[in-house]
């Protein structure tokens, strides 16, 4: 099992959520974080106070996969979270040791 | 049956009568609303207005310096304050005739409104009182103790306020313009008395209480510009109470001062935004919103005495000039004015008294059959403005210094360094406004 966290666009969560529903992937969590990568961030003017902001709003995905579907699922997700401009976001995936169904204890593949 | 002299005299009388309690009615209306309406400035209005300016941490406890204000100003004025703004005393602050309110009820008081109940006049001018201070709330913003806030402006009241109010608005008092002042000083509805006694105030609280922990180091951004803008929008609205109302009567006076207030909040707003985005590249909400009021507070003084093209000019220079004060002249000196209490208030209140002196006119205002300002062709009403304002900032000034050292001999005026990086919520209130896991 693989676990694919992907760091997105806000506003490109519902075409990438549409995608992987598309190719059956049902299962996510999402979470609204802060950061940045190489993008700028943006100046703030509040009654002449300047305010450099560089973390900016980012939509983190978090999704457990068999590992054979590994590379469609990436390239699903990089296609639907592309807009071709920096600040797109990255995609990290780790290895899973083990996954447990809470309500009745399946295991592995199977709890997915 | 013929009706002799003297029943055509009776029925003169009944109809004369009839005439007084109608337009008392009409007046009696209006001053009500108009109360009402300076009151919804406190709250929620400049709560709003203040609490979406601060940080996340200090939203109550900024809501709270001006809702506690509506509470405590009115015990204040109900033991004391009205009598000594109103009742004849000394040139500098009045009597204690109305002590306890005593003998203020439905007759008029001639001196100040003839054609409505004396007690109206009386919770009418109490809003004016309520809503002073608060105003000051905005320069120590986020590190003043509750305690010592307390103390601070039951002393400002008593020693500031009602003897500025008694010396512009009181029968005898010294700048009276129309019940026999030394020094007649035209101010409407409180360009004296209100916005430069409350923004000198606040300059001095905010050199007094220093800066707040991490000014210009860290980030200090409004929480929620919603929720100020709400609030400036209902001063906008309130304003019209606040000086339309200052007529006294829902006379032609008062349609006059409305539509002064409103074309200088309409400008000054416009003012403050087109500078702003020819100096940043951008037009903002915050700015837009801090123009009205800007405008606002300079037009109170002249509101009564100005046509509508004076006014929109008074609005647009108020909107400039604050800009100039909040973005530059604050940076120039580094002093912590949290909310921009002075640089509106204090810079706004201080034009417009002085503006007040060049644009009144007996065309609007002609209740005191004579030429008024500088338009009039009686240009020394300017210097008698200045007198007013050099009175207002250096009663303000003495006497916010006075009482707060006396404050914080007493309990201090400062939060705890450790209360202060918590907040005021939490540390001063014991609740956080924002309870999203609720």
């Amino acid at each position: 099992m693989k676990k694919i966290e992907a760091i997105i666009q806000p506003f490109k969560f519902d075409d990438v959520k549409e995608a992987m529903k598309a190719i059956g992937i049902d299962g996510m969590t999402v979470s609204e974080v802060r950061g940045h990568g190489r993008q700028k961030g943006h100046k703030e003017v509040y009654r002449g106070q300047e305010y450099e902001v560089d973390l900016l709003p980012k939509v983190k995905l978090e999704m457990v996969i068999p590992d054979a579907r590994l590379e469609e699922v990436v390239q699903t997700l990089t296609r639907s979270a592309r807009t071709g401009k920096i600040g797109d976001g990255k995609v990290f995936v780790y290895e899973v040791a083990e996954a447990v169904r809470i309500r009745n204890d399946d295991r592995g593949e199977s709890a997915l | 049956m013929a009706q002799g002299p003297q029943d055509a005299g009776a029925r003169l009388a009944a109809l004369e009568n009839q005439v007084r309690s109608a337009q008392s009615a009409g007046d009696n209306a209006w001053m009500l609303i108009s109360s009402a309406l300076v009151l919804m400035m406190t709250g929620p209005g400049l709560a709003l207005f203040y609490g979406g300016l601060v940080r996340r941490k200090n939203v109550l406890g900024t809501m709270m310096q001006s809702f506690i204000l509506m509470g405590l100003v009115t015990v204040i004025w109900a033991v004391a304050g009205y009598s000594l703004v109103f009742a004849e005393g000394s040139p500098f602050v009045g009597g204690f005739r109305y002590l306890f309110l005593n003998g203020v009820g439905a007759a008029p008081n001639s001196d100040y409104a003839a054609t409505i109940p004396q007690q109206t006049f009386m919770v009418y001018q109490l809003m004016f009182a309520i809503i002073t201070p608060a105003l000051i709330s905005g320069a120590f913003a986020e590190r003043m103790k509750f305690s010592a806030m307390l103390l601070f402006m039951t002393l400002w009241s008593l020693l500031v306020y009602f003897p500025m109010a008694h010396m512009v608005w009181g029968k005898g008092g010294f700048l009276n313009a129309a019940l026999g002042g030394k020094v007649p000083c035209f101010d409407f509805a409180g360009g004296t008395v209100v916005h430069i006694t409350s923004g000198v105030s606040a300059l001095v609280c905010a050199l007094y209480l220093g800066r707040r922990k991490g000014y210009l180091h860290e980030p200090m951004k409004p929480h929620n510009l919603t929720l100020s803008f709400i609030g400036a929008c209902m001063l906008w609205v309130g304003w019209f109470g606040f000086n339309a109302g200052s007529a006294l009567a829902a006379s032609a006076l008062a349609t006059s001062a409305f539509v002064a207030t409103h074309f200088a909040a309409a400008s000054a707003a416009l003012g403050w935004v087109i500078v702003e985005w020819i100096r940043t590249g951008k037009p903002s909400v915050l700015g837009g919103i801090s123009g009205c009021v800007a405008g606002l507070v300079a037009i109170t003084p002249a509101s009564g005495f100005v046509t509508p093209f004076p006014a929109l000019f008074i609005g647009l220079a108020a909107g400039v000039v604050c800009y100039f004060m909040v973005t530059k002249i604050k940076d120039l000196f580094r002093y912590d004015d949290s909310l921009d209490a002075f640089g509106v208030h204090g810079a706004g209140g201080t034009l417009g008294a002085i503006l007040t002196g060049v644009f009144a006119t007996k065309l609007v205002n002609d209740s005191f059959n004579r030429p008024l300002g500088a338009v009039d062709g009686n240009g020394g009403q300017v210097l008698n403005q200045l007198v007013g304002t050099l009175i207002a900032w250096g009663l303000a000034s003495v006497g916010t210094l006075v009482i707060l050292k006396v404050c914080d001999w007493i309990l201090g005026v400062r939060v705890e360094p450790e209360d202060e990086t918590e907040g005021l919520d939490l540390s001063m209130h014991g609740e956080e406004a924002y309870n999203l896991e609720a």
